[in-house]
């Protein structure tokens, strides 16, 4: 990454500088300490912040005929409240703050770092690891809690021939344990695969002269597509936390 | 100095056949997606019902182009 093309005819700016953590107050790129305040802490509370204008300032009228906000705040709450209870069924229900705090963290952080200049909270894979493993670990601890030594039928396909159960059986140990991978490295590659392309192309833009404005044309194209995988991807990881909630609940195939 | 110049080739060969999974992740993606399109138009009474299936399933066909994708990050910044 360091000896990245930076000959006369390479890329101004290297795509990936953009996801650097560096500290808010002195120190350098490499000092951060976890407890440094750095520009993933900042755009995260600030995420935090849009989350509380939205559901808290938002509703504070109460409104029976809602404004605009309040219009938002409940169309959004709505929204994944069906579709806690269409995926995970009734008794997901009550696992339902913890869903919805998921999605408006995740969409709200994927959104803000689409602000020209912002950080990309949601591109590193340590934010999205942290969100992913604490799904995987609260659903397994749930499973076990709720169903005791039922959850491992989970892992036994009651409904396919006998022969094949054990096989299944190590192909659903392994897609069990491969859940927190995907469930994390989806977000984040796509934030930080998306983010990437749009600096790939603004490095066109300073390259190209007066040719500069198809680079900006497909920049602004790029962006349109940014917006809708920002919401789409925060859907994606809120079902799917859904989908393995379901399967904690009711681990029978 | 000579093994460490092909590892180094190497390494950024296999990052880019790595590559590779991600297209096929977006046929597989494609797939799904028509598929729904096409029960959707037979059937658009039904649609609606579906559509948190159609993203399970683009999810699912996702995370196999991940892998892909996972393995091409490793190449290139772990090993």
């Amino acid at each position: 990454m360091a000896d990245a093309t930076q000959g006369p005819s390479g890329l101004q700016i290297h795509p990936m500088d953009q996801f650097v953590v560096s500290p808010l107050f002195g120190g350098g790129e490499g000092d951060v300490a976890f407890y440094t305040i750095t520009n993933v802490t900042l755009w995260m509370a600030l995420a935090v912040l849009a989350t509380l204008l939205l559901l808290v300032w938002g509703m504070r009228n109460r409104a029976i005929i809602p404004g605009r906000l309040q219009s938002m705040a409940e169309l959004t709450y709505g929204f994944v409240y069906s579709m806690v209870e269409d995926v995970s069924g009734k008794e997901g229900i009550r696992y339902f703050p913890y869903i919805m705090t998921l999605f408006m963290f995740i969409i709200m952080a994927n959104v803000l770092s689409l602000i020209p200049m912002s950080f990309a909270t949601t591109s590193h894979i340590a934010v999205t690891a942290v969100l992913a493993l604490a799904v995987f670990l609260a659903v397994t601890v749930l499973g076990f809690v709720l169903n005791g030594t039922k959850f491992f039928g989970l892992f036994w396909v009651a409904s396919a021939p006998l022969i094949l159960r054990p096989i299944l059986a190590v192909i659903e140990v392994i897609s069990y344990f491969v859940r927190p991978v995907s469930h994390s490295i989806r977000l984040a590659g796509n934030i930080m695969a998306g983010h990437a392309v749009l600096k790939v192309f603004a490095g066109f833009a300073g390259v190209l002269g007066i040719g500069s404005i198809l680079p900006i044309v497909a920049i602004t194209a790029i962006y349109a597509l940014e917006v809708l995988v920002a919401v789409i991807q925060a859907y994606v990881f809120t079902i799917l936390t859904c989908v393995y909630l379901k399967d904690a609940l009711h681990p029978a195939h | 100095m000579e093994v460490a110049a092909a590892a180094a080739l190497g390494k950024l060969i296999g990052a880019g056949l790595a590559a590779i999974g991600s297209g096929v992740a977006a046929i597989g993606i494609g797939h799904v997606a028509g598929n729904y399109l096409a029960g959707a138009l037979r059937n658009p009474s039904a649609a609606a019902s579906q559509t948190a299936m159609l993203f399970i399933g683009i999810a699912f066909a996702e995370a196999l182009g991940i892998f892909a994708f996972l393995v091409s990050l490793l190449l290139m910044f772990a090993v």
